[in-house]
């Protein structure tokens, strides 16, 4: 393992989040697509997703998605300003300060709807 | 002060895989990394294999991963890596023998971007002239001495061995932002292949690395501007 620093970090949490996203994205077309097949199968589907599984799921979701949009934003920086790039390391900080700002009242309101 | 130095070691003629071997040293703590793998060398086993030359951080030979992180080993003191160092050949290549890999694939990419001035104007008298404002728009690209610690601590290029690496996007950029040279069409062109700049994933790992502290994703950065800008 290379001893990378904070921008190899972003880029592993990027690549992760975006594969997590995509998985969320493939089973979100699939239950809807269960509406072809009449509501039996897909009202079953929205019960399964009231599972306390499902519920920490989907904050585990809006995590990645927060994560994927904040990190793209700093890219987009680097891009349109190349001498952003020296502070690259201030940046990433700065988009966690965001994160956590953003993620911990989120996350507040979401975990009071999981019930075991 | 007493280090452990453990270096991988592989020698593909009689080693079927890379393993870990260790010396107890004596340095001082302003000796550099490569002293204390010249007496490990020298005194306690001469099958150690590695790189060097200058020893003063000018030649880029000895280029390795030092506690994880690529770095020159003629650069790095002992006081700031702590007693216990650990030495392994850069990642992406080939093994050599021990911490000398095979960068045969690494110069043809350099060479590939065609690092030399290309200017078809009959030479003036005196010399080209240049601005001090214009050379400072490549100077920074100038100070690259070919070590590899930036392509091999990159991503990208462990996953794709086709893309040519940030060592070779920056010996591009010297030329492409150098009043003097004019084949800027030629180039760009080369830049903008599947290969080549888009594939930097913007990780930061190769600006950590440079042992010359080259800002090499502003260079990659400054391309990637101007095949864009250059396009309208
Ligand atoms: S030996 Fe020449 S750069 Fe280290």
């Amino acid at each position: 393992m290379y001893k990378g620093g904070t921008g190899q970090w972003a880029y592993f949490l990027h690549r992760l989040s975006g594969a997590a996203i995509f998985l969320y994205l493939l089973i979100h077309i699939v239950d809807t697509a269960l509406l072809g097949w009449g509501p039996k199968y897909f009202n079953y589907m929205m019960q399964l997703y009231t599972h306390p599984l499902f519920k920490l799921g989907e904050i585990g979701l809006f995590a990645a998605v927060l994560f994927h949009a904040l990190n793209g934003l700093r890219i987009c920086i680097f891009d349109f300003w190349v001498g952003a790039t020296r502070y690259h390391s201030q940046i990433f900080w700065g988009a966690m300060v965001l994160f956590s700002v953003i993620f911990l009242p989120v996350f507040y309101i979401m975990i009071q709807r999981v019930h075991f | 002060m007493k280090i452990t130095l453990k270096v991988q070691k592989f020698d593909p003629e009689k080693d079927k895989k890379p393993y870990y071997k260790s010396y107890e040293l004596d340095m001082e703590p302003m000796d550099r990394v490569l002293d204390a793998l010249n007496k490990a060398k020298w005194d306690e086993d001469g099958t150690l294999t590695y790189r060097k030359s200058c020893a003063h951080g000018v030649c880029g030979s000895d280029a390795m991963r030092i506690n994880g992180k690529n770095a020159l080993a003629c650069k790095v003191l002992i006081k700031d890596c702590g007693s216990k160092i650990t030495l392994e050949p850069m990642l992406g290549f080939e093994v050599v023998k021990d911490l000398a890999v095979e960068m045969k694939s690494f110069f043809k990419k350099f060479k590939s971007v065609k690092p030399y001035l290309i200017n078809q104007d009959p030479p003036p008298a005196k010399e080209r002239r240049q601005s001090p404002k214009e050379l400072d728009k490549f100077d920074d690209t100038t100070k690259c001495i070919m070590c590899g610690a930036c392509t091999t601590s990159c991503p990208t290029f462990w996953a794709d061995k086709d893309y040519i690496g940030p060592a070779a996007i920056v010996a591009s950029h010297r030329f492409l932002f150098d009043s003097r040279d004019d084949a800027d069409e030629e180039r760009l062109a080369m830049m903008n292949d599947a290969d080549s700049v888009w594939k930097c994933h913007t990780v930061f790992n190769c600006v950590d690395a440079c042992p010359r502290n080259i800002e090499i994703t502003k260079a990659i950065g400054e391309v990637k501007q101007k095949l864009l800008y250059d396009s309208f």
